[in-house]
């Protein structure tokens, strides 16, 4: 099991889509390839943009399917960020 | 008098923009139609002699045009009084590198307005979402909508105008209104040639009408995006602006679309941006790039969370229509 803190680099903002693609493709989906799973930390993190949010995962749902969400755990986020995550899990899901 | 950077008396025809008495979002057009791009090797600023207020996007379209004539020729008529030094103030004269000769008195150091910024790498825009909230005395939660959306719009200009310039942002805090107005303007490739990579669109209009529906996206025609573009940043931004019954503008090309205030209490999100109460003109002088403006009253943004719900909601339907508008149907003969 891989703990990504996301405010280290990151800040309380979260919405650097080039550092959400840099932790996805150099910590994500590189986990999950070696069949760990990943808990992302939100900690200190108040506010996300759907853009941040959509450049973390959405690779992560054409990659591996919906079941990605069986081994990706989001924890301490606030009630905005947990809105904005549902958003894109949701549309990704819709997608084909 | 005229405050001039290189001014060539040669040259008979200007590209010309006026600053009028009044430009707010409610009253933009008259503004716009003003602007002549007839020439566009030589700027020339004209202004309402009594009195300039206007809205921060005006002014960063000023700015951003004075950059596609750098090192050619700017002219701009000096003002008297209050108006040149709130444009001063506002750093409209260093963006059209003219000496005013207007000396400031900070009378408050952080005073509730972000200067004219020019904005040409993420990094740069990391360090204005830092400066911004504390420049605008904002609370946390006034502060999410705020951020989001000029978070939203500069990466917009700095992944897909292609502008030689970057994005230029300003924005001002009216206390008697208690609104946050909030500019940002290019000089890029503009949404239709944005959009229209991956659809293919006739005219301004019908690519604004695009880029403000969720999940299109000029990067693809996948439903679903690219893995870093969702085509929802434009719609996410219209949403705030709907719950927060006040104007939104987007102009690019010979097309504007203005979110208009709403009427009732009850907020209701709409894929397409036509069924919002809304005008449009698409016979414009036209303008390379894009240009938004949105306003915010602070009292309401207190609505962003639960208006995510709504979001969500819209958002995945829009998907689902546009799937099944494309479903096979039988064919009976």
């Amino acid at each position: 099991m891989m703990l990504v803190k996301l405010v280290d680099g990151i800040g309380s903002f979260a919405e650097n889509k080039e550092k959400a693609k840099d932790i996805r493709l150099n910590k994500l989906i590189p986990t999950l390839e070696k069949g760990e799973d990943i808990i992302l930390d939100f900690k200190n993190i108040d506010d996300a943009t759907q853009s941040f949010i959509h450049a973390l995962i959405s690779d992560l749902f054409r990659k591996y399917g919906d079941e990605v969400l069986n081994r990706i755990s989001f924890k301490n986020c606030n009630e905005t960020v947990s809105k904005v995550i549902t958003i894109v899990a949701d549309y990704m899901q819709e997608t084909d | 008098m005229i405050l001039t950077k290189k001014y060539n008396s040669r040259y008979n025809i200007a590209m010309k923009i006026h600053l009028p008495h009044s430009a707010f979002l409610g009253n933009i057009e008259p503004f716009i139609r003003g602007f002549d791009n007839s020439n566009l090797d030589q700027l020339q600023i004209t202004t309402n002699q009594k009195w300039v207020a206007v809205h921060p996007v005006v002014l960063v379209m000023v700015a951003a045009l004075a950059q596609t004539v750098e090192g050619k020729n700017t002219s701009c008529e000096a003002l008297p009084g209050y108006a040149g030094t709130y444009l001063e103030r506002m750093g409209l004269f260093k963006h059209l590198g003219i000496d005013s000769g207007i000396s400031i008195v900070e009378r408050e150091p952080a005073g509730r307005f972000i200067p004219i910024t020019k904005i040409t790498t993420s990094d740069e825009l990391t360090g204005l979402l830092t400066e911004m909230v504390p420049l605008l005395h904002l609370e946390p939660q006034q502060a999410s909508s705020i951020r989001y959306i000029v978070s939203e719009l500069v990466r917009n200009v700095l992944e897909h105008a292609k502008s030689q310039h970057g994005a230029f942002v300003a924005a001002q805090y009216h206390k008697k209104t208690n609104k946050i107005r909030i500019g940002i303007a290019d000089t890029g490739i503009g949404i239709k040639a944005a959009i229209g990579q991956s659809h293919p669109t006739g005219n301004d209009l019908e690519a604004l009408q695009l880029a403000l529906t969720p999940g299109i996206t000029g990067t693809t025609r996948k439903e679903g995006g690219t893995e870093q573009n969702a085509g929802a940043g434009l719609f996410f931004i219209k949403s705030i602006a709907t719950a927060n019954h006040d104007y939104f503008v987007i102009y690019s090309g010979n097309a504007l679309y203005k979110l208009l205030k709403r009427r009732s209490s009850k907020v209701i999100l709409h894929a397409n941006p036509f069924e919002d109460h809304h005008s449009k003109k698409s016979d414009l002088p036209y303008w390379r790039g894009t240009v938004v403006g949105i306003d915010l009253t602070l009292d309401a943004t207190e609505e962003f969370t639960n208006l995510l719900d709504l979001i969500r909601d819209t958002y995945s339907k829009a998907v689902r229509d546009r799937k099944k508008a494309r479903r096979k149907k039988p064919k009976f003969i």
